[in-house]
């Protein structure tokens, strides 16, 4: 087996009194393919936001690429190649869709890309998505689907080997819905490990090598997606006993 | 040498040959005030314009900055360019502990926080006897006048190098890399810091910019009017007009608190002069109201608009 990408410990998160996260364990390889799934509440955003940066564990450890990266803060996570995606988009809302852009190409990638470069990568990253057209518009007039590609493509310009995408295809029409699975597709083919968190089944069950479900903060179960579905805790999980 | 430094030394010079050729003493009183506005507006807006935390307590700022100024200049009588850069340099380091308040405080609770400093300010003040208490304190004007014809004329240059300086500053934070990041900031804290802004730092070094130059205009305060007790030094005056005058100008841009603060100066001024000095705050209130709800991006925003529109 590769040496993981990504490996998480025991991780515990703790809000007051309740536990989000009572020691969970997930490792990613390189170029790898997951999917994140549960019920609401089950502590999936919480995890993505845990191994961002957004908040800090209470306890266990968050190793990325050999490196113990639990105490450093989300902007130096983001540099060293952990983007992620919101599930609502946080757009920088007073500027353009291409302006979005540059502030990771200028931050989170700074140190690995030619700086003399930033416009010509931004532009090349929203051709991929399907965003060129736009590039000029200021990103408050987006429609759904093409906010949900400005958060990926600005996730990209971060140029992570890992990204998290946190229900990028919510609310999403279900030719819309393949659209962001190509892209996904692609971007894994590219070389970045991807971790997807989705309620859509048909798209993670399709998109995923490999499935972790959670429940009420712990990990229940974890395999490809064919034994996932079987899985009889997976099953009373999500329909009932 | 860009556009911009050719522009500053004009003004300059400008600002020189004026104290050269102008007799009449209250075009440097006017001066002064209207470049005390900008400097204040100017260091407003680097925190509050371009990072979007509001600061109410730049009275505070400006009145350290003048405190600071009587207390060395009492103890030890140093020079102007020290105690200014006293000033600077106390409430810089004010200004780095407002920056770590933005860890735990956003929006109007970050607002009433600096608010209530200027209020702790305001007390200490009004307690220390040594700069004169609640009651005030008189404060001779330097002997050392330079080539200049009288001791105003001084003070409005050294106002005049002071705002470039703040401007200079504003514009490059604005136009350069951090800039970027203090708008991502702005409109999006924690996507920020997830696509890789500092935020802690940008945030920590808007605040102290925002602070040394709120510091460095009011260190020459008590020379200028000679007379300093906390109610004039933390007057509301001062807070409002450091809001009001970017907010006209336009918070965006590094240039709007420098169009507001001549338009606003200007207005004030003029009306001093012509009807009465009790309507300054009235003016602002119905100018600022005007702004806010008409065209919320300032004189700028709305040149900015037109321009956009003539192009498409």
């Amino acid at each position: 087996m590769a040496a993981p990408l990504l490996d998480v410990r025991n991780l515990t998160k703790r809000f007051g009194g309740f536990v989000a996260l009572d020691g969970v364990d997930i490792h990613l390889k390189p170029g790898e393919r997951l999917g994140l799934i549960g019920p609401n509440g089950s502590g999936k955003t919480t995890m993505i936001n845990c191994i961002s940066g957004a908040l800090f564990i209470d306890e266990g450890e968050i190793v990325f690429e050999g490196r113990d990266i639990t105490a450093l803060p989300a902007h130096r996570r983001a540099r060293l190649g952990i983007a992620r995606s919101f599930q609502i988009p946080k757009p920088f809302r007073s500027m353009t869709v291409i302006e979005n852009l540059h502030i990771p190409l200028e931050y989170a990638a700074w140190q690995r890309i030619e700086h003399g470069r930033v416009g010509e990568l931004a532009l090349e990253i929203l051709e991929r998505m399907g965003l060129a057209d736009l590039a000029h518009t200021n990103c408050s007039d987006l429609t759904q689907i093409d906010m949900r590609k400005l958060e990926l493509a600005r996730a990209l310009a971060a140029k992570p080997s890992v990204l998290i995408s946190d229900e990028t295809m919510a609310g999403l029409s279900s030719g819309e819905v393949d659209e962001i699975l190509e892209i996904l597709f692609a971007l894994n083919e590219g070389g970045v490990a991807v971790i997807m968190i989705e309620h859509i089944m048909r798209a993670v069950m399709r998109y995923s090598e490999r499935i972790v479900v959670l429940d009420a903060g712990r990990k229940i179960a974890e395999g490809p997606p064919d034994d996932i579905v079987r899985n009889p805790d997976v099953e009373r999980v999500y329909l009932g006993e | 040498m860009g556009r911009f430094w050719i522009i500053a030394a004009t003004v300059f010079l400008a600002g020189l040959l004026f104290t050269g050729t102008v007799d009449n003493e209250f075009y440097f009183f006017s001066g002064y005030v209207i470049l005390q506005g900008m400097i204040m507006a100017t260091a407003w807006n680097i925190l509050g314009g371009f990072t979007g935390y509001v600061n109410f307590g730049s009275a505070g700022f400006f009145a350290v900055g003048a405190y600071t100024s009587i207390a060395l200049n009492q103890a030890f009588e140093l020079p102007l360019p020290i105690l200014i850069l006293a000033g600077g340099l106390v409430c810089g380091l004010i200004g780095l502990a407002t920056g770590y308040l933005t860890l735990r405080l956003k929006g109007i609770y970050f607002a009433i926080s600096t608010l209530a400093m200027a209020i702790v300010f305001e007390t200490f003040v009004n307690n220390w006897e040594y700069v004169g208490g609640a009651a005030g304190a008189y404060v001779l004007t330097q002997v050392d006048k330079l080539f200049f014809a009288s001791h105003v004329e001084l003070l409005f240059m050294v106002m005049l190098m002071i705002a470039i300086a703040a401007v200079a500053l504003a514009r490059y934070l604005s136009t350069s890399r951090i800039g970027q990041g203090l708008t991502a900031i702005r409109d999006d804290e924690l996507a920020a810091e997830c696509m890789g802004v500092p935020t802690l730092r940008l945030k920590l070094i808007s605040a102290t910019a925002m602070g040394v130059f709120m510091g460095m205009a009011g260190a020459p305060y008590p020379f200028f009017v000679t007379f300093v007790d906390p109610i004039s030094a933390f007057s509301l005056f001062i807070a409002v007009n450091a809001i009001a005058m970017p907010l006209i100008g336009g918070t965006k841009f590094w240039y709007g608190p420098v169009i507001g603060a001549l338009v606003l100066g200007l207005t004030q001024e003029i009306t001093t002069v012509t009807i009465s000095s009790e309507l300054n705050l009235l003016i602002v209130g119905v100018v600022l109201i005007g702004f806010i709800t008409l065209a919320p991006g300032g004189i700028a925003g709305l040149v900015q608009d037109f321009r956009r529109s003539r192009k498409g």
